[in-house]
């Protein structure tokens, strides 16, 4: 069965696709009423972000998953705990039920991971050509509990990533080009909340700053740290977590890992002394066992990301506008 | 090759001593990005200076090629299969990007073979190949129209760009303007072609060279290597990328690449016509050259005022020399095919140069 544009015709077919699929599928939390009404205690994190990534499968996840898990990040990085969702599904005419059935119980299934409700949502048909399969936007609410310390950021301070570098991106970019060799690669595509939540309980104070590093990657959430600042970010290359798998398809491709997106990744800059220990704190959990220090901020070079090279050479990460990878997210 | 090797050979390069100024010029596009990317070029002894040279195949192409390649899309309908390179590179009035945009059916692919297989699939389109690069690419190139021809796919052809890297550097000797002390060659396209081919540039012009390799330990030994040759004038060709790099060079590819194509007077952006520098289609293959199969007239060609693109490919300026660099000339919206390649010198510089400006 295919979506018509009677699905989103306010009439039989839509209550019908409402009622039945999406309602079924997300969840008996989802309220029909025209807003959710919802009693919350406490300063709130309220964040948006639409999703319209291409291929809507990939290994390692789909757009459903991403939809749920990059708005539960951007909640969570902040120090808030994701509570409630919102989903508006944009839906191109003629796709097929079953993909649709499939992205909901995705969406279910990540929600429920990360401990979310998706309360509220809408539905658009849209004509063929107006959409590419499925937009998904998705709104969230978290109860802000503890945030990062927002101190400055000074001279010597650590910074770490819970994992591999540039999954997410590779792998989209590896399906889409059908790149043979880069069988197993996965997208990194998860929820951060018990992670980050653990870390910034067991170490109030000493998180300065974090941030999940998607669309533009590492390079481009350094840049973001450092610039206008009298400070620099320096990476040694020798401690960079990223596979071969990953190298491979950047190299055939001319992209450079730090600048690829991952959908499972958050960059802390941390307290040097306390670095050690909040590495262990990340590792405790599935999507930071293989967290490590990546680099330390130091004032040489003020305001610039870099690279140390594993012989000791400087290598600039210049802020890259230009987009590596169109429609990852 | 083990870290503490890497690091031994790192140090000898960072204490290398030079009384006098000493320029080295390379003419790879991977080159170009390795040395920076491995960070090789920021432990450079003080007075050691690297030049790049003519080594980006999408750089070094004329105008006036994408101009025909631009007119044959516009002017017959046919899908135009590319390497993702070439597709911002601005032509004279457009860019295949922009055309792309407005509706010309353009297709990146990764490999001739790729384009090979749109044909395939698709009968009733014609599909053309923008075929740009140097020695490195020219024997896939040919064994893709070899394959068409043995296949009876007739809906395909190539527009042959392809160059060759040996008369590039002879041409940029005898025009005498820029000053050289010695060469990084490039261990792809030797690969190809063989160290042998390099010696008419040690025994005609006097200029020490070294095939080198692509990882951080070739670049270093490259680099210390042909330092002492320049400095005990050793007139010739050093092979330090032996593990790959035969004399001989790659006699299959060689002789696919000759069945395929012959040696044609072709042009260089910057540099103008250099005799026997580009590859022809033979005769016999001729149903499956573009160029004929597609007559077109281009527009009159029109170079991008302010870009110092041939100058730079003639080693005679650094990308950081051009008052369009980083201000009105960026990767993303590149002034110049120097800014728009990966392997281009102006994106390299941009990219990675930040220690350097
Ligand atoms: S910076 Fe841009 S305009 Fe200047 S030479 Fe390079 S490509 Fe041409």
């Amino acid at each position: 069965m295919k979506i018509l544009p009677g699905h989103g015709s306010g009439g039989r077919l839509m209550n019908e696709l409402i009622e039945k699929t999406i309602r079924t599928r997300l969840g008996a939390h989802v309220q029909l009423d025209d807003a959710a009404l919802l009693s919350i205690d406490g300063p709130i994190a309220f964040t948006t972000d639409s999703f319209t990534i291409t291929p809507i499968f990939f290994p390692g996840g789909d757009i459903g998953a991403l939809a749920v898990n990059g708005t539960v990040n951007d909640l969570a990085v902040m120090g808030a705990d994701p509570r409630y969702l919102s989903c508006a599904l944009i839906i191109e005419e003629g796709m097929e039920m079953a993909d649709l059935e499939r992205i909901l119980d995705s969406m279910r299934a990540a929600a429920d991971a990360a401990g979310v409700a998706i309360v509220t949502g809408d539905t658009k048909v849209v004509p063929r050509g107006a959409a590419d399969r499925i937009f998904i936007n998705t709104s969230g609410i978290g109860i802000v509990k503890k945030t990062p310390a927002r101190r400055e950021i000074s001279d010597g301070d650590a910074i770490l990533i819970n994992g591999h570098i540039g999954d997410h991106g590779m792998a989209i970019m590896a399906a889409r080009n059908n790149l043979s060799f880069s069988k197993g690669l996965q997208s990194d595509c998860a929820s951060l909340k018990g992670m980050i939540g653990a870390v910034l309980e067991r170490h109030p104070g000493s998180v300065k700053f974090m941030r999940d590093a998607t669309r533009g990657g590492v390079a481009s959430v350094l840049n973001e740290i450092v610039a206008g600042r009298p400070y620099g970010a320096k990476l040694r290359e020798p401690s960079l977590p990223i596979r071969d798998a990953v190298k491979g398809v950047c190299g055939i491709l001319g992209i450079d890992a730090l600048y690829a997106a991952n959908e499972g990744k958050a960059v802390m800059v941390v307290d040097n002394d306390a670095a050690e220990s909040i590495v262990s704190v990340l590792r405790e959990h599935p999507e930071g066992k293989d967290a490590c220090i990546i680099g330390v901020i130091d004032g040489t070079h003020p305001g610039k990301a870099y690279l140390e090279t594993a012989i000791g050479g400087r290598r600039i990460l210049p802020l890259l506008t230009e987009e590596q990878l169109p429609r990852i997210c | 090759m083990n870290n503490e090797t890497v690091h031994k050979l790192a140090d000898a390069l960072r204490n290398h001593r030079l009384d006098a100024p000493m320029r080295i010029m390379e003419v790879c596009g991977t080159h170009t990005t390795e040395f920076f990317r491995s960070g090789v070029r920021d432990i450079f002894p003080a007075h050691l200076t690297l030049v790049d040279g003519p080594g980006c195949p999408v750089c070094v192409t004329a105008n006036a090629y994408l101009d025909t390649a631009i007119e044959i899309g516009r002017a017959h309908g046919v899908i135009i299969a590319t390497f993702g390179d070439m597709m911002k590179v601005p032509s004279s009035y457009s860019s295949l990007a922009e055309e792309k945009a407005t509706g010309m059916d353009v297709r990146v692919v990764y490999s001739p073979m790729d384009a090979l297989e749109i044909a395939r699939h698709d009968p009733a389109r014609e599909v053309v190949f923008v075929s740009v690069g140097f020695e490195t690419t020219a024997p896939t190139e040919a064994a893709t129209v070899i394959a068409a021809r043995d296949a009876g796919i007739r809906n395909f052809s190539i527009l042959p760009g392809n160059k060759l890297t040996v008369p590039a550097v002879e041409a940029l000797l005898s025009l005498g303007e820029v000053h050289i002390d010695g060469f990084i060659l490039p261990g792809h396209v030797s690969a190809i072609i063989g160290s042998e081919a390099w010696r008419p540039i040690p025994e005609r012009f006097g200029k020490p060279c070294v095939v080198a390799g692509f990882e951080t330990a070739d670049l270093i030994t490259g680099t210390l290597a042909l330092m002492k040759m320049i400095a005990s004038n050793d007139r010739t060709v050093a092979n330090e990328y032996a593990r790959v790099v035969r004399p001989g060079g790659n006699p299959t590819a060689l002789s696919m690449m000759r069945r395929v194509f012959e040696p044609d007077d072709a042009e260089w952006r910057g540099i103008g016509v250099i005799p026997g520098s580009g590859l022809a289609v033979r005769d016999e293959f001729s149903r499956y050259d573009g160029f004929k199969k597609f007559p077109v007239t281009p527009p009159p060609v029109k170079e991008h005022p302010g870009c110092r693109c041939g100058e730079l490919l003639r080693g005679l300026i650094a990308p950081t020399d051009c008052a369009l660099f980083g201000a009105a000339c960026r990767p993303e919206r590149p002034v110049g095919p120097c800014m728009v390649s990966t392997e281009g010198p102006c994106a390299a510089f941009y990219k990675y140069g930040g220690f350097d400006r």
